[in-house]
């Protein structure tokens, strides 16, 4: 435990963005992992899946060099799910990680741990959902994320993954939110895939869990009140129960509500816009926006003038900012790594009634298939 | 340290109900009871919605009785009738989702054993025969294998009574139940055999009908816990209302199923033989 005892502790606001950094080219495994690295967590556990092995792999590492003070390798997701709830319950920060299939085989456990309220980080390398098998970069399981009750950021690339990971464990735990954040990124193009990253200092690491400042008692038997789950009623078919499963559904989007400061504060702003007073827009999040930040270079090349909403956080969702930034659009694109095209519905719904704008029902790719530059441009400007 | 936890501040004490004033004052927490001063305290469970001439309830009550250290004891369960009394009990109690007990309690055991590293902590679950044999069964093993330092009660009524009387994995063979229209088609689950490869340190069998016995064995069963490795406690408790036992016939059952099937069986490894060799319990 060597290393855990040398390093020292800063705030999350001195570690996120006053203490010096330097620049490696990195993966975004490694860069996930050196964001554990200065997390001061108490407790990792893993269970492999592509494309997330690698980093609980090196999370392991970090654990034989004492800078995890427990870990081990579970059964399967659901295993290792339970086990952080356990671990969350006794108040020591804890995480893990997962991909496409391994989310869906816990999403009862994932859909569940905001209703225990449980402060924990759970990382998501973006992955297909068998079946046909495939291990591909797909991000359709973050369409199921959306209605979890966790916290949901999507990076762009490593350095988001190394920042909103750290952010994450900050937002978690404060009082007010006292909620697991899920931290996801296209697998494979950002996991995989090296880029220079800027970190502070490993000799730095953020504070230990506060946990008798959340806002449940912890399972420890050491501080009032005693949490004694006198639920009866919640068990039966009565208006008291109703009453009571409402009102806490009802305390876990307040939550969301109460969070938006906090992850506005620690990932600086739920959106980024580009080019904000241009008519036509692309608003995407993860591996979609750097795709989008070239075609953007490109339309500039051609003068056109093309603005670019990145979306960070999907949960909460920056209705506000959204809706401001589109007021003046005209055109809409929402390019996505999946399917069913979760985000454009999403986009769709917060701009109902608040914009004039054209909202193309795409461009879309998936099952592993790449977003060709050419393919924003074409959508962009389909109608002229 | 846990104790003060119950404590209400002093002006405030008259105008809590007289249960809880009884559970501050005449409570199990802190006290070396026997199974012989049950009447002379507050026990950690008062009142539970559970059916009339249950074997569980009363399995269950010995239970709790026998935590070595209540204060610092946290009890799992799952979906079934167990919970029903358990989550009513004065002791914290964790429900999660299904199948999930033994997962849980391996990260609450972790969590705790990190934060309190000179105060033990002792987890233990109790869920039934379909929580632990069927849905359950993968984290009940794993955990095993793993060697996690909690404590596993099975309280196997042979069937989900909780849902209506499905089969379950600890079915009779040949018993016709909810889901086994033409009766079940396989033995009961050997999760004792189980528990022995895996290595579980202290492993019992047993039925209600000898209370002292009971006491004894979830006693020793949590304390090797704590000490030794994982340890694990077969108990039937039989659901009167799916198989038809009238409740005043009840202990009667549970004699003859002890007699002809479900006799008391201990197996312990070397190392707990040698932690209860030395005078511990």
């Amino acid at each position: 435990m060597a290393n855990t005892v040398n390093q020292r502790v800063v705030t999350p606001e001195h570690l996120l963005f006053e203490a010096p950094r330097t620049k490696a080219f990195i993966t975004g495994s490694e860069a996930a992992s050196e964001a554990v690295r200065r997390a001061n967590v108490d407790i990792a556990i893993a269970y492999p899946i592509t494309p997330q092995s690698e980093t609980m792999e090196r999370i392991g590492n970090l654990f034989a060099e004492g800078y995890i003070r427990d870990y081990y390798r579970a059964e399967d997701e659901v295993g290792a799910f339970s086990a952080i709830s356990g671990a969350s319950r006794t108040g020591v920060r804890c995480m893990t990680a997962s991909s496409g299939p391994g989310l869906m085989r816990g999403l009862e456990t994932i859909a569940s741990w905001p209703g225990h309220r449980l402060p924990l980080v759970f990382l998501i390398m973006c992955r297909v959902i068998n079946a046909p098998l495939s291990i591909q970069p797909d991000n359709l399981e973050l369409d199921y994320m959306l209605t979890s009750g966790n916290i949901l950021l999507h990076g762009e690339n490593q350095q988001d993954f190394f920042d909103y990971t750290l952010a994450g464990f900050a937002i978690s735990e404060k009082c007010e939110v006292t909620l697991p954040v899920a931290v996801a990124v296209d697998g494979f193009f950002v996991t995989h895939a090296r880029a220079w990253v800027e970190m502070p200092s490993a000799e730095l690491k953020l504070p230990p869990r506060d946990c008798y400042s959340e806002a449940v008692p912890m399972i420890d038997n050491e501080n009032p009140p005693v949490r004694i789950a006198r639920d009866a009623p919640i068990q039966k078919s009565n208006f008291i129960s109703y009453q009571m499963h409402a009102a806490w559904q009802q305390e876990i989007h307040a939550a969301h509500e109460r969070s938006r400061k906090w992850v506005s504060r620690y990932i600086n702003g739920l959106v980024e816009v580009v080019n904000p007073e241009a008519e036509t827009l692309i608003v995407a999040s993860g591996s979609a926006v750097s795709q989008s930040r070239e075609a953007l270079r490109q339309a500039e090349e051609m003068g056109k003038k093309v603005g670019l909403i990145k979306v960070k956080s999907l949960r909460p969702f920056p209705t506000a900012e959204l809706r401001a930034a589109c007021r003046h659009a005209k055109r809409i694109i929402v390019p996505e790594f999946n399917c069913p095209g979760w985000l454009n519905r999403e986009v769709r719904a917060t701009l109902y009634g608040h914009s004039e704008a054209k909202i193309a029902d795409g461009p879309r790719v998936y099952g592993g298939i790449t977003m060709p530059t050419e393919l924003i441009l074409e959508w962009l400007f389909k109608s002229e | 340290m846990a104790l003060r936890t119950l404590q209400v501040s002093p002006g405030f004490m008259r105008f809590m109900p007289k249960e809880y004033q009884d559970l501050v004052e005449k409570g199990p927490f802190g006290r070396k009871l026997k199974l012989s001063d049950l009447g002379t305290y507050k026990e950690l469970l008062e009142e539970h919605p559970m059916c009339e001439g249950c074997a569980m309830a009363f399995f269950i009550r010995l239970a709790l009785t026998a935590l070595p250290a209540p204060e610092h004891t946290v009890i799992l369960g799952t979906a079934g009738c167990g919970r029903l009394s358990l989550s009513q009990a004065a002791i914290p109690f964790v429900y999660g989702n299904y199948c999930d007990t033994n997962g849980v309690a391996t990260g609450i055991k972790r969590g705790l054993a990190l934060r309190f590293p000179d105060q033990p902590k002792d987890v233990v679950v109790m869920a039934g025969d379909g929580g632990l044999a069927d849905i359950g069964f993968s984290q009940v093993l794993h955990g095993w294998f793993r060697q996690e330092k909690f404590t596993t009660v099975m309280l196997d009524n042979e069937v989900y009574g909780n849902t209506g009387g499905q089969e379950s994995g600890m079915t009779k063979r040949g018993e016709v139940v909810k889901m086994a229209p033409v009766g079940k088609k396989f033995d009961k689950i050997d999760m004792i055999g189980l528990a022995k490869t895996a290595g579980v340190a202290y492993i019992a069998r047993l039925t209600p009908t000898n209370p002292s016995r009971i006491v004894s064995t979830i006693r020793k069963a949590v304390l090797i816990a704590r000490e030794v490795g994982p340890t694990y406690v077969q108990a039937y408790t039989s659901c009167n209302i799916e198989y038809a036992i009238p409740p005043q016939q009840v202990m009667e059952d549970a004699r003859r199923v002890e007699k002809e099937r479900y006799g008391f069986l201990e197996v312990m490894s070397e190392e707990a033989k040698a932690f209860l060799g030395g005078g511990e319990v």
